[in-house]
């Protein structure tokens, strides 16, 4: 074979792939696709997998104490449909030709990324308010946008997953508003959550769009369909209202809306704050990978009873 | 640790209500059939999804490839006379 054919039997690939993206289409696992959009699918699915994992281990801080059996029973659940959500994003990320041992050994050896966020302590049962309604609500307005990427798998997986995403974000909205509403110490604890969390939930949304590597390969091929900038703005606007409506205070003084633009204004986010989460130094990046390893240890042997009993069937 | 143990895949379909056909779901990994139907009662009933649950392993489903859509496909695409309205009723019937 001589290395023109094969080149323009690249260039005829791409230029299919191409009109496909750009008529509206729909990628499957076994159409062809160029390397780079099969890599940096799966290592946006992958991460997005491993922090639906990582972020059990915050709320599971809570759930021994939770407040009442009613807000542990539904604690339990939200934490449920977490474990259902990797599955399913492992799941879609396994078209791709990884599989799901080989993206959870990432995991666990530190080789993989998770969500920033989930390196933040969740210190109060307020807390627990502020992420379902926080960081699920910015989840949801970061998934909303990718149930219509272009890759089928990671499509449906998000179709899926926002339904059941929309109950965490109300039920942490709940606890919020229940807390607003009782005494000055919960009021205050609910307002100490947000304060917390606030702008390291603005920076779940990425960098800014100046400064974000990825997001022009993956804008062209309809992985991503709005800037990561765009989605923060949509996420502030949605959230402002609902924080006012139960006596929030958005800790920053250059929150302000603006009736022309229609939309809010706000301060300046630490984007260094996020690097280095990133690269390790959150407040809890050893204890969430030391709370992982420990969970996949102490499973093993229910791993290794399930495998037992398939084998021990297959016999008899 | 490091364990890379995968266990194998299980297609997943689920009928939503009593008449209505299985739909494709998604997949579950798990060692034998039984444990497959577990986990996706777990996965993909949780929320009342699902009345009746098939699970395939992954390996049996043979399709059809991206590649052999046009050749593959075609012997149906040029028989228009299929379609009920490739006949031409006479005017005045109402019902045929």
């Amino acid at each position: 074979m001589n290395t023109p054919q094969i080149q323009e039997d690249e260039q005829t690939h791409i230029d299919a792939f191409n009109s496909r993206i750009s008529a509206g289409q729909t990628i499957e696992p076994k159409d062809w696709m160029p390397q780079k959009y099969r890599k940096q699918l799966l290592r946006m699915m992958s991460q997005h997998a491993h922090s639906e994992v990582v972020g059990m281990l915050p709320e599971g801080n809570w759930l021994t104490r939770a407040p009442s059996l009613m807000r542990k029973a539904v604690l339990l659940a939200k934490i449920q449909d977490e474990a259902g959500h990797g599955l399913y994003i492992y799941s879609g990320a396994e078209t791709l030709g990884t599989d799901r041992a080989e993206m959870i050994d990432q995991l666990l050896t530190g080789k993989a990324k998770y969500a920033s966020i989930f390196n933040y302590p969740t210190l109060n049962w307020a807390d627990m308010g502020a992420v379902g309604w926080l960081v699920d609500g910015a989840a949801i307005v970061n998934q909303t946008a990718l149930a219509k990427c272009s890759y089928g798998p990671y499509s449906r997986a998000m179709i899926r997953i926002c339904k059941e995403e929309n109950f965490h974000s109300k039920q942490g909205y709940q606890i919020m508003a229940h807390m607003m509403r009782g005494t000055k110490e919960q009021q205050e604890m609910a307002q100490d959550a947000v304060n917390r969390f606030w702008w390291p939930v603005l920076m779940m949304f990425g960098p800014s769009d100046s400064d974000s590597p990825n997001s022009d390969d993956l804008m062209k091929w309809k992985v991503k369909l709005y800037s990561n900038d765009d989605l923060r703005q949509r996420f502030i606007d949605r959230t402002v209202p609902q924080a006012e409506a139960i006596g929030i205070k958005i800790p920053d003084d250059k929150l302000k809306w603006n009736p022309t633009t229609r939309h809010y204004e706000f301060g300046e986010i630490n984007f260094d704050e996020l690097k280095s989460v990133i690269t390790g130094n959150g407040p809890c990046n050893k204890l969430r990978m030391k709370q992982r390893n420990d969970a996949h240890k102490n499973g093993a042997w229910v791993r290794e009873a399930a495998v037992a009993y398939a084998e021990k069937k297959a016999k008899a | 640790m490091s364990t890379k143990e995968n266990w194998p895949a299980w297609e997943v379909f689920t009928q939503q209500k009593n008449g209505a056909p299985h739909e494709h779901a998604g997949n579950v990994h798990a060692p034998d059939a039984e444990m497959a139907l577990l986990n996706a009662r777990d996965v993909y009933g949780r929320r009342q999804e699902a009345i009746n649950i098939w699970v395939v392993p992954s390996v049996a489903i043979t399709a059809s490839t991206p590649e052999d859509m046009g050749p593959f496909f075609d012997p149906g695409n040029d028989k228009m006379y299929r379609w009920p309205n490739y006949y031409k009723t006479p005017e005045g019937i109402k019902q045929i």
